[in-house]
């Protein structure tokens, strides 16, 4: 079973499968509304089923290297090629697994909800490619072990990604948002490839391990390390790089809200891998720990302060969603601060990264579900602003519950997956620094009192005559949110069984430099 | 003129681009032009790229009837054509924005597209 032609080809399938879905989509989208969400369907499933399943071989027997064009690993390593891989190489890690598990989740959930949600729109056959572009993009950003590859996919997922914030033009307004996102991307991944550039012309490599083990950390390094760090720092939405999440994320069909957040987060992936593994012992650790840690309590703290007078729900929300970048930034950085001192990151620094790290899946799913819903809303009533819904508890009580389920994730409120990575967060914090771990517990506090108000304003109170034609929304909407609801539960009643078989490997797999660079160039 | 400064040649000319894209960004109200900015960046961006991978009296590593000496290793030369592709992309994707914008909102002064606020 494990060496049927499927699971050797598993990495490339990866990425194989979301792009013959996309290119094919316009095709088959000429056949008629049936066929054309059958074939999403089937491409949504197929991926996840590739992505699911390429997680659960790395996690089960170790890093997943897959060479393109060659018929075994070992041939990317020429005897006459000084050392130097040639070909495009893959590198699964047990961290990359974590990210394929976020993408492969939220991209069936979301699939599935814009179904019904997108189906009153015209253009779907371009709406669902560039979707399964953006999919591709992400896999490929977390998957690959290529610098120049990773820039690729990163394009990849801007373009499309800015395509879809733009999809619905709505008075100019979201392709004004799309064109801010555009050019941001495109001025972060040109600085991006000028890195690229540096490091290729001191080291004559592009591959991640090849980079790592040749590193000197000379200035032109030092230059590259700022021009990949601040980019990818910009692109996961960090404070004071944030100003293009709100608008983005607002504008964007909430489906594709629900996945910007994942694709933001395969940014916050590359941040780490530059960090951890690139540079790695060659860094101050506490001081790019503290750069992190700034960022993060930054993040943290502008984000839901810029949240609480919002009257845009989705906007509401994007401000949140910055703000719960913070903690995984917090969590890892503590864990990055304390890399070099064996003994406090046995005590406390891996717990820190932990969290931080199973705060990104649990973010994904909460935050995803928590767009959905938004997006839920809008569908039937027609309006965001939080000052004209109202009542609407009484005709949409499963989206109510999915609501409910999310802010009270989002809020780190028990028995929900929030909690569970928050907690490990804390308490971690609290060793290194009670002040940080204080910041996040009030953060949440506010973060609560934000939900609150939302819930109350979008459910509660009496029926309004304005939405008196107001349904609940359709079954493919409700089990694409359905889902999601499941993961945060479910990984909120028993978190330990995740912490063990997905976010623990992950995190040893970010500390172990030398395991990622001998993968490359010992073992094959 | 030295050969070394005949070799730094093209890198003074990245700097003065990129200088001079940014300037444009930054100076200029109209979107068109704030987008040839990016474009200027983008072609210095790509001449970096090509001038790290130019070896001195070295050739194409074609392995019919080569030459004695060193090859220059291709791959800058490939990221560069990549790189052009998804500049293409990229350029046409925001110049489409722009247009779409100027239609909706009759202007394409980027200090009156400023509908998205707070």
């Amino acid at each position: 079973m494990m060496d049927t032609f499927v699971m050797r080809h598993l990495p490339a399938l990866l990425i194989a499968v979301p792009l013959l879905a996309a290119f094919v989509m316009p095709l088959v989208g000429g056949a008629g509304r049936v066929a054309r969400n059958a074939w999403v369907l089937l491409g949504a499933l197929a991926t996840s089923a590739v992505g699911l399943a390429l997680a659960w071989k790395v996690l089960a027997t170790g890093t997943v290297l897959y060479v393109f064009g060659a018929a075994a690993p070992h041939v990317a390593l020429p005897m006459d090629s000084g050392g130097i891989p040639i070909r495009i190489i893959f590198q699964v890690d047990a961290l990359s697994a974590l990210m394929v598990v976020i993408a492969s989740l939220s991209s069936l959930g979301i699939t599935i909800y814009s179904l019904a949600a997108e189906s009153k729109q015209s253009g779907l056959e371009t709406f669902y490619a560039m979707l399964f572009l953006l999919v591709a993009g992400v896999l490929g950003m977390v998957s690959t072990g290529d610098l120049f590859n990773f820039f690729v996919f990163l394009e990849i997922s801007s373009l499309a990604g800015a395509a879809l914030v733009a999809y619905r033009v709505d008075k100019g307004v979201a392709v004004e948002a799309g064109l801010k996102y555009a050019l941001l991307s495109t001025l972060g991944a040109l600085a991006v490839l000028t890195a690229i550039g540096i490091l290729i012309g001191q080291y004559n490599a592009l591959n991640l391990a090849t980079l790592a083990s040749r590193m000197q950390f000379t200035t032109l390094d030092k230059l590259a390390l700022v021009l990949l760090a601040v980019p990818l720092a910009m692109k996961c939405g960090a404070v004071p790089m944030h100003f293009w999440t709100p608008d983005a994320y607002t504008t964007a069909p909430s489906s594709v809200t629900a996945f910007l957040v994942v694709s933001s987060q395969a940014s916050l992936y590359g941040l780490f891998r530059i960090l951890f593994t690139l540079y790695g012992p060659l860094l101050s650790w506490a001081t790019f720990g503290w750069f992190l840690i700034v960022l993060g309590v930054l993040s943290m703290f502008v984000g839901v302060t810029m949240a609480i007078p919002q009257k845009d729900v989705k906007r509401l929300m994007a401000y949140h969603a910055v703000s719960q970048t913070g903690y995984m930034l917090l969590g890892v950085g503590v864990g990055l601060a304390v890399l070099g001192n064996a003994d406090a990151l046995a005590k406390y620094g891996k717990t820190a990264m932990a969290g931080g790290l199973f705060h990104i899946i649990n973010h994904a799913m909460y935050k995803g579900l928590l767009f959905l819903t938004a997006g839920a809303v809008f569908y039937r009533a027609g309006t965001r602003n939080l000052n004209k819904l109202g009542g609407l508890g009484h005709d949409m009580p499963w989206t109510m519950v999915c609501f409910m389920i999310g802010a009270l994730a989002i809020a780190g409120v028990p028995p929900f997956n929030g909690f569970a990575s928050k907690l490990l967060i804390y308490e971690s914090v609290f060793r290194f620094s009670p002040f940080l771990s204080i910041i996040a517990m009030i953060v949440s506090i506010l973060t609560l009192a934000s939900f609150v108000k939302v819930f109350h304003s979008m459910f509660l109170g009496p029926r309004r005559a304005e939405f008196a034609a107001v349904r609940e929304v359709p079954a493919p909407m409700l089990a694409g949110m359905a889902l999601l609801a499941v993961f945060v539960v479910a990984a909120g009643l028993a978190p330990q069984p995740f912490i063990d078989r997905l976010i623990q490997p992950a995190v040893e797999a970010l500390v172990d430099r030398a395991g990622y660079v001998a993968a490359i160039l010992g073992g094959i | 003129m030295s050969s070394r400064l005949l070799l730094a040649l093209p890198y003074f000319t990245v700097v003065v681009l990129i200088v001079l894209g940014l300037a444009v960004m930054l100076s200029k109200r109209n979107v068109i032009k704030i987008l040839m900015g990016v474009c200027l960046m983008e072609s210095a961006v790509n001449l970096f790229l090509v001038a790290t991978g130019y070896r001195h009296d070295a050739v194409a590593p074609i392995f019919t009837n080569v030459p004695a000496g060193p090859m220059a290793l291709p791959t800058v030369q490939a990221l560069t054509l990549t790189s052009i592709v998804i500049g293409v992309a990229t350029s046409a994707m925001m110049l489409s924005f722009a247009m779409v914008i100027y239609r909706k909102y009759g202007t394409t002064d980027i200090q009156k597209i400023q509908k998205l606020k707070g």
